[in-house]
């Protein structure tokens, strides 16, 4: 608890709170514009973040995350534009409220719901997150080659579509990872003598093309039918009916959310997935939900949000990013010369703990401003589409550029953003790319490491308890990934995206 | 390409399923890239890998995965994509977003901020749909004004207004 009061103390000063209201804001506002996801926002936005001091800089990117959720879900009752997977199962009843003229009560919903969820994923975090990196401590190279195989399988298992070409999305991150220095023997790889792609390349470009351009050239295939929210959003409040009917769903959305989210690779969405069915098979009347049900917006948004704070555990005890986003903030770490892994905790109490905290100051001054403010949000929603993108166009350019003044950065976005307009077309997601991309250098490295200890014997991979279990675990998730039966009950589940 | 004849049961041969075809080709590609680049460097054996290892190793799955999705495109397609609708690709709204950054990066050191933004932002805004030549110019002086106020008067990045070539 020392620790969280620590946060507490870093999270409360005054200009961190300043900044964490910042990222907030800026998040929601960029989270709300249609076609711009989560990813697509932290990515953008990333670079801004720079300027300031490491804990500030992670402050506000938790900020940006946290405001780009509340924008996407925003724009998913609105709208019924989800902005990401996990706002799809929101959408489905909370859009139903809106064209009801419950709009308000569905938008307080989904920000109580996230708030409580948020608070308590934070506690979760911090009794979890210690324990879990001193153990970590103990792990040699081997286990943690098993852990990333381990992870990066399992959002194979947990992406929508195809599960060969996620896994070929993931190889190719892998591969787009070894562009540049050979960090063992410092050969350059891949460059093809432009000493620009010494360094690699750079993965908020990276993002920022998959994830931002891509979006906006399939934007461009159809003319963009302006937004249609001329409703009003008026009566906030919920009434005392409707407290009562989310208790319980708020409840078990964020036990499902906290226990899930450490899973990586896609957990919150399977957590909002998994509490909305929850929740439907409990409820008295099932053939309701779908039609506008405050139920279903308060379960899969306090399950998503446990989930987006419980899976930091991975992050800040392992350094392993559970999902784009939190690959971004790894990037952020890196760049703010921390490398993230089971010493942070213990080398930057500060930081880690004034992240935590501040991801929780941040749903509080998101129920506290941006329910109030939501008149501004829909305003938004009526900017257009021509005058957004190339405004996106811009803010990437500069952003990326200005992270090292090297052009090829810039040339990278534009790369990235035709591959990944043509990979997403062909069904291919870009998230197991970005995964594998960050996760790349340390597979390899790992990888190096064991087989040189090992003395060149691959046993060593099966004979260590720990890396023998993960990758036995990988392995079954694969197999069932690929199982028929399983196959379907997943499409089943997914079947809701298509609504 | 034709889905229309996709799923007619045994017996038929349907089409094979195009974007799994190209999905498929892509990997290959880029994976036999992958693994020949990887081949010319430093091979190295399983104790001692060299630069080359992973990316052969790695190389040499993807193409794996790569023929994979082609056999599935000859097994009826992807069932996630098969029956979504899809709008023909916008070959020159897409090509003017890739010129203008492009453009970004080309001169952006050259002509300064000021200057390159204005025309990035110009050439990007021209591709979309319904969008003339003063409308543009217009959206892109907003966005120039505003970017420049964000980036240079608020964060203050140390990035030149005025490029080389005009003497910034």
């Amino acid at each position: 608890m020392d620790s969280i009061l620590l946060g507490l103390e870093t999270a409360l000063q005054p200009t961190n709170i300043l900044i964490c209201l910042l990222g907030v804001t800026l998040g929601t506002a960029v989270g709300v514009l249609p076609g711009i996801g989560p990813t697509a926002t932290v990515a953008l936005l990333l670079p801004i973040t720079f300027e300031f001091d490491a804990v500030a800089s992670l402050i506000m990117l938790a900020g940006i995350y946290y405001g780009a959720q509340y924008g996407g879900s925003t724009t998913a009752i609105l709208l019924n534009l989800p902005g990401e997977s996990s706002a799809v199962v929101t959408a489905l009843d909370g859009h139903q409220m809106a064209r009801q003229g419950r709009a308000g009560p569905a938008l307080a919903t989904a920000a109580l719901g996230s708030f409580f969820a948020g608070t308590v994923g934070t506690i979760v975090l911090a009794l979890f997150a210690p324990p879990l990196a001193q153990l970590a401590l103990e792990f040699g190279p081997a286990d943690y080659f098993a852990i990333v195989v381990l992870g990066l399988i399992a959002s194979v298992a947990l992406a929508s579509g195809s599960t060969v070409k996620a896994l070929g999305m993931i190889v190719l991150g892998l591969l787009l990872g070894t562009i540049g220095q050979d960090q063992f023997t410092g050969v350059p790889r891949f460059t093809f003598g432009v000493r620009e792609l010494y360094g690699g390349l750079d993965f908020v470009s990276l993002a920022v093309g998959l994830f931002g351009v891509a979006e906006i050239i399939r934007n461009l295939e159809s003319r963009h039918s302006a937004a249609l929210v001329t409703k009003k959003v008026e009566g906030l409040w919920l009434t005392k009916d409707d407290f009562r009917r989310i208790r319980m769903p708020v409840l078990r959305g964020t036990a499902l959310g906290s226990a899930l989210g450490v899973l990586p690779g896609g957990g919150h969405v399977l957590a909002a997935f998994t509490s909305y069915s929850v929740e439907k098979r409990l409820s008295k009347e099932p053939k309701k939900f779908g039609t506008g049900v405050i139920e279903g917006v308060a379960a899969p948004e306090s399950a998503n949000n446990a989930a987006a704070q419980t899976s930091f555990i991975p992050l800040l005890s392992l350094g392993l990013p559970a999902h784009p986003v939190m690959a971004l903030l790894v990037g952020a770490f890196i760049i703010q010369g921390i490398v993230p892994g089971p010493n942070v905790i213990n080398d930057e109490p500060e930081l880690v703990w004034g992240l935590i905290a501040s991801m929780w100051v941040g749903n509080l001054l998101l129920v506290l401003l941006n329910l109030p403010l939501i008149g501004i949000w829909v305003k938004m929603l009526s900017v257009p589409y021509e005058v957004m993108f190339p405004a996106i166009i811009a803010f990437a350019s500069v952003g990326c550029y200005s992270l090292g003044l090297n052009p090829w950065d810039v040339f990278a976005i534009a790369a990235a953003g035709v591959v990944g307009y043509f990979l997403i077309r062909w069904g291919c997601e870009a998230a197991p790319l970005l995964l594998g991309f960050v996760l790349g250098p340390l597979l390899e490295e790992n990888l190096r490491r064991a087989m040189i200890i090992s003395r060149g014997d691959p046993t060593v991979f099966a004979t260590r308890p720990i890396s023998a279990s993960l990758l036995l675990l990988a392995a079954v998730i694969i197999i069932v990934a690929v199982l028929p039966s399983v196959r379907r009950k997943r499409e089943v589940v997914f079947q809701g995206e298509d609504d | 390409m034709s889905t229309a004849d996709l799923g007619n049961g045994a017996g038929h041969r349907p089409a094979p399923f195009r974007p799994d075809l190209l999905a498929g080709g892509t990997f290959i590609a880029l994976g036999l890239a992958f693994a020949i680049g990887g081949s010319r460097y430093d091979v190295g054996s399983a104790l001692r890998m060299g630069s080359g290892y992973v990316p052969l190793v790695l190389g040499g799955l993807l193409v794996v995965l790569g023929l994979l999705v082609v056999l599935m495109a000859f097994r009826g397609g992807d069932p996630a994509i098969r029956d979504v609708e899809r709008n023909p690709v916008p070959w020159r709204r897409g090509g003017m977003l890739v010129a203008a950054i492009l453009f970004f990066g080309f001169f952006v050191s050259g002509l300064g901020l000021g200057v390159t933004l204005f025309v990035t932002t110009f050439i990007a805004a021209l591709a979309g749909h319904g969008t003339g030549v003063l409308k543009a110019a217009l959206t892109s002086a907003g966005i120039t004004a505003v970017c420049l106020v964000v980036f240079v008067a608020l964060l203050r990045l140390r990035l030149p207004l005025l490029g080389d070539w005009l003497g910034g």
